[in-house]
């Protein structure tokens, strides 16, 4: 029995120091123990894939091409990404002047997006209140970023800034890829919110909350 | 004398299985090397980014991207501009070859799972991914088994949270355990009923 018990204890000890405990850290891929159809040839996004030239699952759109089949919904109308439309190019159709004023319908559902856009988007280098001083300049580890309450930058017309949202100006690059036509749109309202609510005086305030803000 | 030692392997056996051949020891904790060392805790605590500036893709479709180089490049263009620990980044945004990044969290090919649907129905990374924003390096905390999804799927109000605090992992509706399982239990109800979230328990919901 005492020999027994030596090797049922040295067994244990060997599998536990071997296999180790729940939760800890390891750089072994996952063991599958019944790998049945856990892994099918399908694609999946972002993968390696011999099958392509590139090796890569997802695939680039062929240069020049442009997908037909998402239009922007503005008010009742749509709208296709390959229309010459002010709310794809964010200019005076046939001319290369930009637009004055957002085309899409500005309502309280778009300004709230817009925030949503903004504060996620915009605010890592502008920060939430627009004025430049996000995280990475106030460590010091951006030099330039652009103080949207600057007077030239509120002098701008909405389809200027809508190309500089899409396709980047000087330091900052674009957001074409990463945001949808519409949100571009949000984030370029809600900017324009930001920007009143630095330039309103207290004309703007109906007249029985003026008192509450004098001091 | 005999039977007790068998009697004995066989419990040695038994429990040995119980504790090892499941997710639970066979996946979590697993943290490959990645071939940049870029840290959640410094972007997302210390600097504050939002989750979907970078995994753009997870409020609108079932797949949560890994963002592309010139994502990082917004921002590494200016920042840490001639960083060695940066100069895959940048080799590959000129390139355009993918940075190889190690996947971590899979479940197998036979499981639907979709982010957008618990995203947008108040359910937090947290719940699934653990503390990202604490980890230098990502590793599983959850073994994404059936149970793991099931026993959430049951009550989902004991999870459900307000919209904009998806991406807000510390966040909690009250410091005070007491407190907050609480008022978890009753504006967890309130918002099952709101948002009409269904408890999905048929097989069909995850495998079709
Ligand atoms: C990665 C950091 C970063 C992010 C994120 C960012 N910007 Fe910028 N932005 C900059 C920098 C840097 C400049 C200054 C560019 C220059 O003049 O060199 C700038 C300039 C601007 C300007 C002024 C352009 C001009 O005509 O001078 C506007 C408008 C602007 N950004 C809007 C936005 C909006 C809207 C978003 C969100 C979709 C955004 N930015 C996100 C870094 C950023
Ligand atoms: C600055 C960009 C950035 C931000 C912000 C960011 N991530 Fe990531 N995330 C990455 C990159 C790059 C990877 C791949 C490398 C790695 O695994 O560390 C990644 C990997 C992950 C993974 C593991 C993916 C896998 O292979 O299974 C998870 C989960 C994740 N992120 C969740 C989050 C959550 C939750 C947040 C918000 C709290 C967040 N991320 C914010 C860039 C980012
Ligand atoms: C919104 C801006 C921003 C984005 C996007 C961004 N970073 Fe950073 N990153 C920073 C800042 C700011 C620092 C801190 C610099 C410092 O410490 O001086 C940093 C630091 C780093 C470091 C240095 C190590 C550390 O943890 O301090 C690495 C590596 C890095 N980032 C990789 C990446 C990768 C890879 C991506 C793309 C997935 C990325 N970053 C996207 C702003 C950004
Ligand atoms: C209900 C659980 C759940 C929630 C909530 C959740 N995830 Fe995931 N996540 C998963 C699962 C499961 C996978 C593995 C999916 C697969 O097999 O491709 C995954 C994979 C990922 C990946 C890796 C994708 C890849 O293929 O490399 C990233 C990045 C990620 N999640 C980010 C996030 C972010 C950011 C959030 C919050 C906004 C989030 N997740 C919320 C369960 C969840
Ligand atoms: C923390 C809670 C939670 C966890 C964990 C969770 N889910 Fe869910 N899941 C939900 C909620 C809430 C819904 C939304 C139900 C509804 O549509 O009303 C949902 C919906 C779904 C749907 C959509 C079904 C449909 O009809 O389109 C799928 C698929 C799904 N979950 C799969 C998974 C898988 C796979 C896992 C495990 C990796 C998982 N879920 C883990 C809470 C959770
Ligand atoms: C909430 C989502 C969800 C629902 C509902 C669900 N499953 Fe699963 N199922 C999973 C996940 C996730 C896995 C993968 C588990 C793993 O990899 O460990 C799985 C794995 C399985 C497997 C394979 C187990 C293995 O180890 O290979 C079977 C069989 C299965 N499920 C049957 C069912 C049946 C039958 C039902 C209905 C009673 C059901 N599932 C309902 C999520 C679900």
């Amino acid at each position: 029995m005492r020999y027994f018990l030596a090797i049922f204890a040295l067994c244990v000890l060997a599998i536990v120091g071997v296999l180790g405990f729940r939760g800890s850290h390891s750089r072994q891929p996952s063991l599958y123990i019944f790998p049945d159809m856990e892994r099918q040839p399908k694609l999946r996004p972002q993968t390696a894939n011999a099958f392509f030239d590139t090796g890569m699952s997802s695939r680039l759109p062929v240069a020049g091409t442009i997908a037909r089949s998402q239009p922007v919904q503005v008010g009742p109308k749509l709208v296709y990404p390959w229309e010459d439309s002010p709310v794809v190019t964010g200019r005076v159709p046939g001319t290369t002047n930009f637009v004055e004023w957002n085309p899409m319908p500005v309502t309280a559902e778009l300004l709230q997006r817009g925030q949503q856009v903004f504060d996620i988007n915009c605010a890592a280098c502008h920060s939430k209140l627009g004025d430049g001083n996000g995280t990475p300049k106030r460590i010091g580890a951006m030099a330039v970023v652009a103080n949207l309450h600057d007077k030239r930058i509120v002098g701008l017309t909405d389809g200027e800034l809508f190309n500089t949202v899409s396709y980047g100006r000087n330091l900052m690059q674009g957001y074409a890829g990463n945001l949808p036509i519409r949100d571009r749109w949000a984030a370029i309202a809600y900017l324009r919110a930001l920007q009143l609510s630095r330039l309103g005086s207290l004309d703007d305030v109906p007249e029985a909350a003026r008192s509450a803000l004098k001091k | 004398m005999i039977i007790i030692g068998g009697l004995m392997t066989a419990t040695a056996v038994v429990a040995g299985a119980w504790y090892y051949l499941t997710p639970k020891w066979s996946r979590v904790g697993y943290q490959p090397i990645q071939p940049v060392a870029f840290s959640h805790a410094t972007h997302v605590d210390q600097l504050g980014f939002d989750c979907r500036y970078c995994h753009n893709g997870v409020e609108k479709s079932w797949y949560s991207n890994i963002p592309a180089s010139s994502t990082c490049m917004n921002c590494h263009g200016q920042v840490l501009k001639d960083d060695p620990r940066l100069a895959l980044v940048r080799q590959s945004a000129e390139t355009g070859q993918p940075i190889p990044w190690v996947q971590i969290h899979r479940v197998p090919d036979f499981v639907y799972y979709n982010h957008s649907v618990h995203v947008n129905r108040g359910i937090s990374c947290v719940e699934c991914h653990g503390q990202i924003n604490k980890m230098d390096e990502v590793y599983q905390v959850q073994p994404l088994s059936m149970t793991f999804c099931l026993d959430c799927h049951r009550d989902p109000a004991a999870k459900l949270r307000p919209l904009d605090k998806i991406t807000d992992l510390n966040w909690k509706w009250s410091d005070n355990p007491t407190v907050n399982a609480e008022q978890q239990r009753k504006n967890g109800q309130k918002l099952m009923q709101d948002w009409h979230v269904q408890s999905l328990q048929n097989c069909s919901a995850c495998h079709r």
